[in-house]
């Protein structure tokens, strides 16, 4: 095929007058993240909460959690956003409805990306952490109720603190997700990193050029999530509490 | 091992970018190797390229680019070449034209500077003008009263970059939108999800026709810049756009263009049977009378 490459352009000014081609995929970076971080917030919060109730003895508590979990694990992401684009605001009461559909862009997007992509990885999250919980040994929570603490207490002081331990390297895979599924928000209009490459590739005709410069802009703020989490993981180890890779194991 | 993981994934990235950087062979060798000659149509630029009432394309273009392909047949001895369709969008139908999916686009694309970096044009076919639609009731007369509104236009249009420029240059502060295809932005108007829609004035006058109630619209006096059409090739295959070309200069010289512009632009077309009255500009009875490839608008006045 022919191709007229041209690097340049990510340093040639972007028709909407914000600066370079590069500087405005640094700026849907910045929407990226701001779209990522907010949904981290809800995800961590509702995943953490519901993962922990579902393992509690009140049954219709289970249930309801598993209900939740199904609902949302089971219908596709980009269904997901286009039921809170385009659907939830015509089920509220019709002010609220036309005051979501009216918020001044990018508003108008980001609020249902946050709310679609945090509750999305809510139910990642809560599976996770119920996992992690069901893999402790019984005989922990037995030793817990035996000295006389409450159900609560044993969440907060025996359960909790190791199940988190554990779940931290899925949960860099989940942050990493969460990163990269924002982008199905360029679907309902945000103009995040991949929104913006797209657009790039429009307005200049450079598509390998787009896609490249979004490609290293993933990987590289990626392998930072990366390299924080393993630093977070040394940071909260307990020694001996769980494997660590690299054969602990054969000092036992 | 992170860092050994990032330079082989970083490795691997560059080889996948630097793979299509390949010689080419010439569109006729490819036609001839290949048994068929792939057409890129539109499904909704009216009257150029658009589907009919039995899914096939037609159109102003399309009758153009069944003549070339009727010289490449003539051109290769191959009376019963196949002729394949692939749909195009705005958005898509220059990396689709570069990367050999299709071999000859005919639809409504401006031809200007910018693409031909990376395509070739045909002479040109068509003189259209960058224009906006908007309902009467909005009483927008003016780029002026545009100021603070949403305004639609098509994704991968020059239209679109046109109109995002102007934005910029006069600080209009319009919030524009970007449609996938043309009845999609028409529609965001009707439904007033947007004041306007930016596109060339003769694809206008197109939806405006077909909508249900024609007189709701009104199409700008105001035009931003002129906006000549050619079929789209590959760059750098001087054999096949002298064909192109050749064929091109033949319709306008024999003087079958008129007829084939009457066809689609001065009587009923399908699928409805609409009839745009659009009798031929000024500036295309110049094209026609010295046919040009130029993506400069100035050739054109």
């Amino acid at each position: 095929m022919y191709y007229h490459w041209n690097w340049g352009i990510l340093f040639a000014q972007e028709p909407g007058g914000s600066g370079t081609y590069l500087y405005y995929l640094l700026v849907g970076l910045g929407w990226t993240l701001a779209t990522a971080l907010a949904a981290w917030v809800i995800a961590l919060a509702i995943g953490a909460a519901v993962g922990t109730l579902r393992t509690t003895s009140h049954r219709w508590v289970v249930r309801l959690g598993d209900g939740y979990v199904e609902l949302f694990r089971n219908v596709p992401l980009l269904v997901q956003m286009f039921l809170w684009y385009f659907v939830v605001p015509e089920l509220l009461p019709e002010a609220i409805g036309d005051w979501i559909k009216q918020m001044p862009p990018p508003w108008g997007s980001y609020v249902p990306a946050v709310l679609c992509l945090g509750l999305y990885t809510s139910v990642r999250i809560a599976e996770q952490t119920k996992a992690a919980i069901q893999s402790l040994p019984r005989g922990q929570r037995a030793a817990g109720t035996a000295m006389g603490l409450t159900q609560w207490q044993t969440y907060r002081h025996v359960i909790l603190p190791q199940a988190f331990r554990i779940i931290l390297p899925p949960l860099t895979s989940e942050f990493m997700n969460i990163i990269k599924n924002s982008s199905v928000a360029l679907t309902i209009g945000l103009m995040e990193l991949t929104g913006r490459a797209k657009s790039m590739q429009e307005f200049s005709f450079q598509v390998f050029e787009s896609f490249a410069a979004a490609t290293v802009i993933y990987m590289l703020t990626n392998l930072v999530v990366v390299l924080a989490m393993r630093w977070l993981e040394g940071k909260v180890r307990v020694p001996g509490l769980i494997a660590e890779p690299g054969g602990v194991q054969a000092a036992h | 091992m992170l860092r050994k993981t990032m330079v082989l994934a970083a490795g691997l990235a560059c080889a996948l970018i630097a793979a299509p950087v390949l010689a080419q062979e010439g569109t006729l060798a490819k036609v001839k190797s290949q048994g068929f000659i792939t057409i890129a149509n539109r499904d909704a630029s009216i009257p150029f390229s658009y589907y009919d009432a039995n899914q096939k394309p037609v159109g102003y273009a399309m009758d153009l680019c069944m003549k070339v392909v009727d010289a490449v047949k003539k051109q290769l001895k191959m009376p019963k070449l196949e002729v394949k369709y692939q749909l195009v969008t705005s958005a898509n139908r220059i990396p689709l034209i570069a990367n050999g999916t299709a071999d000859l686009e005919c639809g409504s694309t401006t031809n200007n500077l910018e693409r031909q970096q990376q395509v070739d044009f045909s002479d040109t076919y068509f003189v259209t003008g960058n224009r906006w639609i908007s309902k009467k009731s909005s009483h927008i007369n003016s780029l002026q009263d545009l100021k603070g509104k949403t305004v639609v236009s098509t994704a991968g249009t020059s239209n679109l970059k046109e109109i995002t420029e102007v934005n910029n240059k006069d600080n209009l502060g319009m919030n524009i939108i970007s449609a996938n295809g043309h009845p999609e932005a028409f529609q965001m108007v009707e439904t007033g999800r947007a004041v306007a829609f930016v596109m060339d004035d003769i694809l206008l006058y197109s939806l405006q026709a077909s909508s249900r109630n024609p007189k709701e619209f009104v199409i700008s006096k105001q035009q931003l810049s002129l906006q000549p059409y050619g079929m789209m090739m590959r760059k750098n295959d001087p054999e096949f756009k002298k064909l192109v070309d050749d064929t091109i200069a033949h319709v306008y010289k024999s003087g079958e263009i008129n007829k084939i512009y009457a066809k689609w632009f001065e009587k009923p077309i399908p699928p409805k049977g609409i009839d745009l009255k659009v009798p031929m500009s000024a500036e295309l009875k110049k094209v026609i009378a010295h046919p040009t490839d130029s993506g400069d608008p100035k050739a054109y006045e």
